[in-house]
């Protein structure tokens, strides 16, 4: 494998090694929350209601008594679910349209291009609200309205990368050989544009998760009961003077994550070598 | 053409072609001419070069021929079939009869693929099924015909010099058994003790195979040692055509090329005084002779006038109104 | 005295020695020429004299370097920036990097004389203008206040002629100066730098891998081979009989007017990187006439007046 090399310098370093592990710890959370969860997500108990970290609630409960523990790890399933199925989404179709754009030009490629221009004009968050606010808000809604969201920058990503790309000489080879466009996008262009627009993605997933966290903060993502690190602090601000936990470790976990995967992605793109084709984009 | 000359393998006709160029969104395009009105028979077996400096549309024309580009005007006709009447499968089962060899060895191969991958490539995009051994057998035989080791089948091109990726890259375009080559520049990437060894080769392989060649150039040396016929062009236009490498050029830009290359023997050093001022703009081209404005032989007639190539019975074509003699 | 003397000269970065034992004297008013393929230490060799080598992580390890007297390898970096761009200039292969894109190329030229001879701004504009029309640069003035973008590779190469030249330095290294250029503009390029030296008395090494380019302009040649002398003679001489087989391999690999077509040879295999030089005479595994000892010992360099030569076989290779 062309990567394995890679990836095994990125763990070598210190800041690849930790962001890794605990990344991985987060995905575990996310797959075992129902076997490492100390409590059910939904079981309320009000008499127990805003308990400070205990032996019992290591890290409290909230206005409802609910194990917070148990819902930040329940949570780590709803934010790297929608952050990662958004964003694969985004990436889908962002590299679509712009391999399709990049590589055959003329009116197709404008019309993307000027769509693009115009969706990147716009903080994410903005069209995830108009998104959001035609098709009702939900998990869903979420996941999708974080896909359009991201659609510009991976189309524009994906479509540089392709331009730059089908100058390369052995793109005119392949076609002298008598290669379809189809042979020409699939066998070469997308493959060498693919790892500048994995590692993109990898940062973008950070972003969207706290794009799902601020959406749901508006209680515009997950419904209650689903456990969503955003509608967790939202909850919490009720509270934030008696029982600052509450806001306070759903905000950690957002935070540390989002951290872990920026700092990750850093020591990708430096072992990869590959900063200055993310950014001519 | 008299009945006696057998069919040329090419032929192309009034060969033009333009570029528009946008510099902003609200500005109107600029048309550039990068191929002019060319007219070129190839014959078969032999090697046409065609030489220039960069801007003349040399490397344009190459990719004319082969229809890699559209023509804006004119025809080209391989074996008297007309490329452009063909349809997109058609032009595609015919490109296993006409390739190209690239100036760029270093890009030329898509860095994911080993050699043995890129050499079985064009099999597979012509459907030609073979058999694990028979690809295993054909690999070591393009290798073999371009002077490499098997042993490199399964290296990455980033792990050979250039001079073995040229190799390659000719391997490839031979794979598909071509009548007609288009070299393109093929050695103007590499040290000197390999240009010579990929000229060598493709001497090699012209004989052996019965090769046509379209040899594109901007180095005159080496296109009159490597050459059968010579095409001399400048902005766009054909100049002038030299039907041996020994004939003598008429042309004073053929005159200035030969004055501006050296030759590797001090006793012969060269006065370089006579070619002043720069290349002009293929954007706006002047009305006359495109070559009047650093020619020390330009009158008037020159500059408003554009000469017409005009052939002499030895078949020396030469587009000038005071051509040297 | 010779104004460079170069003496047994040996550059290592970090364990490896990419270059060793190289020597050659260049006079004011001459012409030498550093000829070999890519790798063979050409660059190298002009990096050494420039005091650049740090850049890069090498320094000089063996060997001295004398320019008009000055022991160049024991010159610390403040006083190397003295001589750089002041006594020696560099000019480099690539016209088009060697511009600052944002300045225009009058400013660039005139700041190397503000900053070496002390010029005021009207001072070093006239200088410059001046200079430029001896490169040939037509409408000058008008040229002065353009930015690179505005010219072409042939103009820029003059443009960096001219900063080369800006503050009256003794010698320039000229690395690969045409070789991005077309033919034309190369041989006019090459003939404004040989009248430079015959005017101004200047010392020039050019460094190319082009042998007709150095029967042109050279008067001297030494021949580098995979970090080692081959050979070094003046330059009638050396095109009339080449001692060593790497000369007349290079020689071989230009065609000449009339030469019969399948008669061009090349130099088979490639030069070998510095991990991978071969015992003996480095050039054995690719020379025709090799013999045992070439690939066991290395050869001797045999001086003769100007002539110098390590090969086992100098006579043979006539």
């Amino acid at each position: 494998m062309r990567h394995a090399g890679t990836l095994v310098k990125v763990l070598r370093t210190t800041q690849g090694g930790v962001s890794a592990a605990f990344l991985i710890a987060v995905i575990l959370c996310a797959v075992l929350a129902s076997w490492i969860a100390p409590y059910a997500y939904d079981i309320q108990n009000l008499s127990a209601a805003n308990q400070e970290p205990s032996w019992i609630h290591w890290l409290g409960t909230d206005e409802f008594g609910r194990d917070l523990l148990s819902r930040i790890i329940y949570g780590a399933r709803t934010s790297l679910t929608v952050g990662v199925v958004s964003i694969g989404i985004s990436v889908l179709v962002g590299t679509s349209l712009g391999a399709a754009a990049g590589y055959f030009g003329g009116t197709f490629d404008r019309a993307v291009t000027a769509v693009v221009d115009l969706t990147w004009s716009f903080p994410e968050i903005l069209i995830a609200l108009i998104f959001i606010a035609i098709i009702g808000p939900g998990l869903h809604s979420t996941a999708i309205a974080i896909s359009i969201a991201y659609l510009a920058q991976f189309t524009r990503l994906t479509r540089s990368q392709i331009m730059a790309l089908k100058t390369e000489t052995y793109v005119e080879a392949t076609i002298n050989l008598g290669a379809t466009h189809g042979h020409v996008l699939f066998r070469h262009l997308i493959p060498n544009a693919l790892t500048p627009i994995l590692v993109a993605a990898m940062l973008a997933t950070g972003d969207a998760i706290i794009l799902e966290a601020t959406l749901g903060f508006f209680g515009l993502g997950a419904q209650p009961p689903t456990p969503s690190w955003g509608a967790m602090m939202s909850s919490g601000t009720a509270t934030i003077f008696i029982a600052p936990w509450i806001i306070i470790f759903p905000g950690l976990a957002i935070a540390l994550t989002v951290i872990a995967i920026n700092l990750f992605g850093d020591e990708v793109i430096e072992a990869l070598d590959i900063r200055a084709r993310l950014r001519d984009s | 053409m008299t009945d006696s000359t057998p069919a040329p393998l090419v032929s192309i006709r009034g060969l033009s072609r333009e570029f528009g160029s946008r510099s902003g969104l609200f500005s109107s395009p600029r048309v550039l001419r990068a191929v002019s009105d060319v007219s070129l028979d190839i014959p078969r077996g032999k090697v046409t070069g065609v030489v220039g400096e960069s801007g003349c549309g040399k490397s344009t024309l190459a990719r004319l021929a082969l229809c890699l580009i559209d023509a804006s005007e004119g025809s080209v006709r391989f074996e008297g079939v007309d490329l452009a009447s063909l349809n997109g499968g058609q032009l595609r089962k015919l490109r296993r009869r006409m390739q190209m060899v690239f100036q760029d060895p270093y890009s030329a191969i898509d860095p994911r693929y080993t050699i043995r991958e890129a050499l079985l490539e064009p099999f597979r995009i012509q459907g030609v099924g073979l058999s694990a051994a028979e690809a295993g057998t054909k690999v070591e035989h393009l290798l073999d015909i371009v002077g490499l080791s098997v042993t490199i089948a399964d290296n990455y091109p980033h792990q050979l010099s250039g001079g073995q990726k040229q190799r390659v890259g000719i391997a490839r375009a031979l794979a598909l058994d071509p009548s007609f080559l288009v070299l393109d520049e093929p050695t103007a990437s590499l040290d000197v003790s390999i240009q010579a060894q990929i000229i060598a080769l493709l001497e090699r392989l012209r004989r052996d195979l019965g090769l046509t060649y379209l040899f594109i150039s901007h180095d005159l040396g080496l296109v009159r040692y490597f050459c059968d016929s010579i095409v001399v062009m400048y902005l766009g236009r054909i100049v002038e055509i030299l039907p041996s490498a020994e004939s003598r050029p008429r042309h004073p830009y053929t005159r200035a090329l030969v004055e501006s290359t050296f030759e590797p023997d001090p006793t012969l050093r060269r006065v370089v005084t006579k070619l002043s001022g720069e290349i002009p703009s293929a954007f706006n081209l002047p009305a006359g002779c495109a070559f009047a404005a650093r020619c020390e032989h330009a009158s008037d007639l020159c500059r408003t006038e554009r000469p017409e190539l005009s052939k002499d019975r030895h078949d020396h074509a030469i587009a000038c109104h005071h051509p040297i003699d | 005295m010779p104004l460079l003397a170069v003496r047994d000269l040996a550059v290592s970065i970090s364990r490896l020695r990419p270059l060793d034992g190289i020597s050659f004297d260049l006079d004011k008013g001459e012409i030498l020429g550093v000829v070999g393929e890519s790798g063979s230490g050409k660059s190298l060799t002009a990096m050494a004299i420039m005091g650049l080598l740090p850049l890069i992580g090498g320094r000089v390890t063996g060997g001295t370097l004398h320019f008009d007297g000055i022991d160049l390898a024991g010159l610390g970096e403040n006083e190397y920036r003295r001589l750089r761009g002041r006594r020696i200039a560099l000019i480099t292969q690539n016209p088009m990097t060697s511009l600052d894109p944002i300045l225009r190329v009058g400013e660039q030229i005139d700041q190397v004389s503000r900053m070496h001879l002390g010029f005021s701004d009207s001072q070093a504009k006239k200088h410059s203008i001046e200079l430029m029309q001896q490169l040939r640069v037509p409408e000058a003035a008008t040229v002065h206040g353009q930015y690179p973008h505005q010219l072409s590779g042939g103009m820029k190469q003059r443009i960096v002629i001219a900063m080369a030249l800006a503050a009256d330095p003794e010698l320039i290294i000229a690395d690969e100066p045409t070789t991005a250029l077309d033919v034309t503009i190369q041989a006019q390029i090459i003939q404004i730098m040989v009248d430079l030296v015959r005017d101004r008395g200047l010392a020039l090494i050019l460094i190319t891998h082009d042998m007709s380019v150095v029967a042109q302009a050279c008067d001297r040649v030494v021949v580098l081979y995979a970090g080692r002398v081959a050979e070094s003679n003046r330059v009638g001489p050396i095109f009339a009989s080449p001692r060593h087989p790497y000369t007349r391999d290079l020689i071989g690999c230009i065609s000449r007017p009339g030469q019969v077509r399948g008669s061009l040879k090349g130099i088979r295999g490639n030069v070998p990187g510095v991990l991978d030089y071969p015992p003996g005479c480095r050039f054995n595994p690719r020379c025709d006439l090799a013999q045992m000892v070439c690939a066991e010992k290395p050869p001797e360099m045999e001086v003769d007046g100007a002539s110098m030569v390590a090969c086992h076989f100098s006579e043979g290779a006539r």
